[in-house]
């Protein structure tokens, strides 16, 4: 792993160490002011989501739909980025709420939280960004390297990358099932289909909220209600999206082989984690909204941190990465996407295997 | 039937994730209570007067009660006899906490706890309680902060304004220390059947009096065994009371309640411990409980008494083996339920949790 880098073992060592007391550190500190924090969030979200649906039967005022349909799409942005990723990511788990824990919280995703826990936060994070091992990797559809082979199907997927952002919960749901693992006879087709059938229930109960309990509530503003309902779902699965591939795509950010990984030290992994993602910078208001995966880099390095300390440690991760000599990737959101969107469509067309990206 | 219908509207979350948005009180899921009054009864002792929300169970006096307290956002959870008698006017509970030395939760209930905030409830349990149809003659031993149970049940005689014949000794330090003294030698003044015995350990300045024994008893109270006893207090008076009780042949006239789990030392080794459910592992020795080491690694843990009387703690042993720590013996296979705050890792285990 150290011949990725300039980087001596002992470097890397060295390096793994100061992260492992900048990670106590912060372990250290939690107390009464993060508790707060992620159940003031978590108040701001159950009422903006209360509310914006209230304010949405008013819908046959145009303004009132408008409001209502926004209000609701941040609730729902919050609630499955700043509250939902990381609660299951059991961020909050040292609070011992029952109410505010990984083992026992559910979200309004399509994909079931436990399915979900297993292929993101064991597969996607043990294996960030190593080629045939993280599924994350343009989630068994997208070319997102130049070392996944090329086939003519790619040509194709600047286009359904755009109908994927439209239909992200979907889309994850469908993908946690691991429906691929099961053609290749890695995992039984009888469990692959209970998966399935379990997130279609899941998927049913929220789509009869949304798309038939609420309109009719809205009686006259039954059409209205369900757009609003549909726009606020659509305008989550974009962003939710959008920051999702902003956080191991853009230009920057490397993959790695099996080969790579094996033996890999705990520095050695950390050092993955930081090549492998990429941040966003902006202004806390799209932190919050990114549910702080803006701070990809410290959330990889920390999956199980507070996420209201990724912007503080943030700086100081930063000045490591200096001073060992190491890239920290990072752009404005419209730059990140862009980049995104320029590897998508360059890896459409086949490549020269061996050139890195 | 209008809960499933609201379930459909807040899914995936209850309906009860909102109502407790408005008001902790209101939760159905997550039994609340609001901290009305902290009163200093002593120098170290505090009674909290707590609303408790919808759903609680009306207690039976000398019950105890699983207290959630949030202290820099971790929630604690101890167990606190109720010193309210049942059925106040006022709907209100209280505890009264002793805060001991380097003891966590109760120095934070006594020294930290504000009116206006919320802890977490259990309904109150506990077999410390009266018969149906009482003795003829009753007799309260307690000591120290044990007097609050006890205290539960006298109050609840005077509110019903009938004291029974009761023969009540009390230990503490000093006359100004006893919790609930002014109280309760104004009710010994009131009622003729309640006839209190103080005992104070530390009469005088730099006098150090005995601790009272058995035989201090039964000279000061000469019908000692004809009476039906409640004795609470710490360890030494439980232990002296059970084996006078246990030597006279009349143990089923004896009720105890402990506030210390009666622990066996053991240096045995423990194990790597897996919380199944919760795909979490970690490293426990022998002498943690079960409970202890699943809270240290952040695993929702049930539990109540914390000291293997209420049985809240159950969790399905999936593999290995544990030890009782009141009794030192071994046991469990897969399938069990044990009681986790008093059973360690023998070897490895794997918990249903
Ligand atoms: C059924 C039942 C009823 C109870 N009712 C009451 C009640 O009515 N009132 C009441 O006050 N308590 C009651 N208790 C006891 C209560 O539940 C707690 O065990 C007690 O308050 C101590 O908790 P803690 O967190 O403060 O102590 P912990 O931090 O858990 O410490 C445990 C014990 O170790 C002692 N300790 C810790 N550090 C030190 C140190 N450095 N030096 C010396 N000693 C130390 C503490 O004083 C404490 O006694 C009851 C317990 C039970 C099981
Ligand atoms: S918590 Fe009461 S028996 Fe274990």
């Amino acid at each position: 792993m150290s011949g990725s880098t300039h980087l001596s073992a002992r470097d890397i060592e060295e390096f793994g160490r100061e992260l492992d007391r900048l990670r106590a550190e912060v372990i250290a500190s939690r107390g009464e002011d993060d508790a707060r924090y992620i159940r003031r969030v978590i108040a701001v979200q159950r009422g903006l989501e209360a509310g914006g649906r209230a304010v949405m039967f008013a819908s046959v005022v145009p303004p009132a739909w408008l409001a209502g349909t926004a209000m609701l799409s941040v609730a729902k942005i919050l609630e499955n980025m700043e509250i939902g990723h990381n609660v299951l990511h059991g961020q909050w788990d040292w609070m011992r709420d029952p109410d505010i824990h990984s083992t026992t919280w559910e979200w309004d995703f399509a994909s079931p939280a436990d399915q979900w826990k297993h292929s993101h936060n064991y597969a996607h994070h043990t294996y960030t960004n190593v080629l045939g091992k993280d599924r994350d990797l343009g989630y068994g559809m997208l070319r997102v390297s130049p070392e996944q082979p090329w086939h003519p199907i790619y040509l194709a997927q600047p286009l359904y990358n755009l109908g994927l952002a439209a239909v992200f919960e979907w889309g994850i749901a469908i993908y946690d099932a691991e429906i691929d693992k099961a053609w290749q006879g890695e995992k039984s087709w009888g469990e692959t289909a209970g998966q399935l059938g379990r997130a279609l229930r899941k998927a049913a109960r929220q789509g009869l909220k949304d798309y038939v309990a609420f309109p009719l509530l809205g009686g006259p503003a039954f059409l209205p209600v369900l757009l609003g309902n549909l726009t606020a779902n659509v305008t989550r699965n974009v962003w939710a999206h959008t920051i999702i591939t902003c956080g191991h795509f853009p230009e920057g950010t490397r993959t790695f082989t099996e080969e790579e990984m094996a033996e890999e030290s705990r520095g050695d992994w950390y050092l993955r984690q930081l090549l492998g993602s990429a941040n966003i910078s902006g202004p806390a208001i799209l932190h919050l909204l990114s549910g702080n995966l803006s701070h990809q880099i410290e959330h990889h390095l920390f999956p199980d941190l507070p996420s209201n300390r990724y912007a503080q440690i943030a700086p100081r991760v930063r000045d490591l990465c200096e001073r060992f000599g190491l890239p920290y990737t990072t752009g404005s959101l419209p730059r990140q996407t862009a980049s995104v969107w320029r590897r998508i469509t360059r890896l459409a067309l086949p490549t020269v295997s061996a050139a890195r990206v | 039937m209008l809960t499933a219908a609201a379930g459909v509207l807040t899914s995936p979350l209850a309906p009860d994730d909102f109502r407790a948005m408005v008001n902790p009180l209101w939760s159905r899921q997550r039994l609340s209570g609001r901290v009305e009054a902290v009163v200093p009864e002593t120098s170290d002792a505090s009674t909290v007067v707590i609303r408790p929300g919808h759903g609680w169970r009306e207690h039976l006096a000398g019950q105890h009660v699983g207290i959630g307290v949030d202290i820099a956002g971790v929630w604690h959870w101890r167990t606190f006899s109720l010193s309210s008698p049942p059925g106040r006017p006022d709907g209100l509970v209280t505890i009264t906490v002793k805060a001991g030395p380097g003891g966590f939760v109760s120095r934070h209930v006594v020294r930290r706890l504000r009116p206006g905030g919320v802890v977490r409830l259990s309904q109150p349990s506990g077999r410390f309680v009266l018969p149906e149809i009482l003795p003829a003659r009753l007799l309260f031993v307690t000591a120290g902060s044990g007097v609050t149970p006890v205290m539960s049940m006298l109050r609840g005689f005077a509110l019903a304004g009938d004291m029974p014949d009761v023969f009540h000794a009390h230990v503490a330090p000093t006359g100004p220390e006893v919790i609930f003294g002014d109280e309760l030698r104004r009710l010994a003044a009131r009622f003729p059947s309640l006839r209190l015995h103080e005992h104070h350990t530390r009469p005088g300045p730099g006098r150090r009096a005995r601790r009272p024994t058995m035989a201090d008893l039964s000279a000061a109270c000469a019908d000692v065994a004809d009476r039906m006893a409640w004795v609470c207090g710490p360890r030494g008076l439980l232990d002296g009371a059970e084996a006078y009780w246990r030597a006279a042949g009349l143990a089923d006239r004896l009720r105890t309640e402990r506030f210390q789990p009666v622990r066996r030392p053991s240096a045995a080794p423990g194990g790597r411990v897996r919380f199944v459910r919760s795909d979490r592992e970690v490293v426990a020795d022998g002498g943690t409980s079960l409970l202890a080491v699943g809270e240290e690694a952040d695993v929702v843990m049930p539990s109540g008494c914390r000291m293997g009387v209420c049985r809240t703690c159950l969790a399905r042993l999936a593999d290995g083996r544990v030890r009782d720590l009141r009794t030192g013996e071994e046991h469990g296979d897969p399938g069990d339920l044990i009681q986790t705050c008093v059973s360690t890792a023998v070897g490895d285990v794997d918990l249903d949790l």
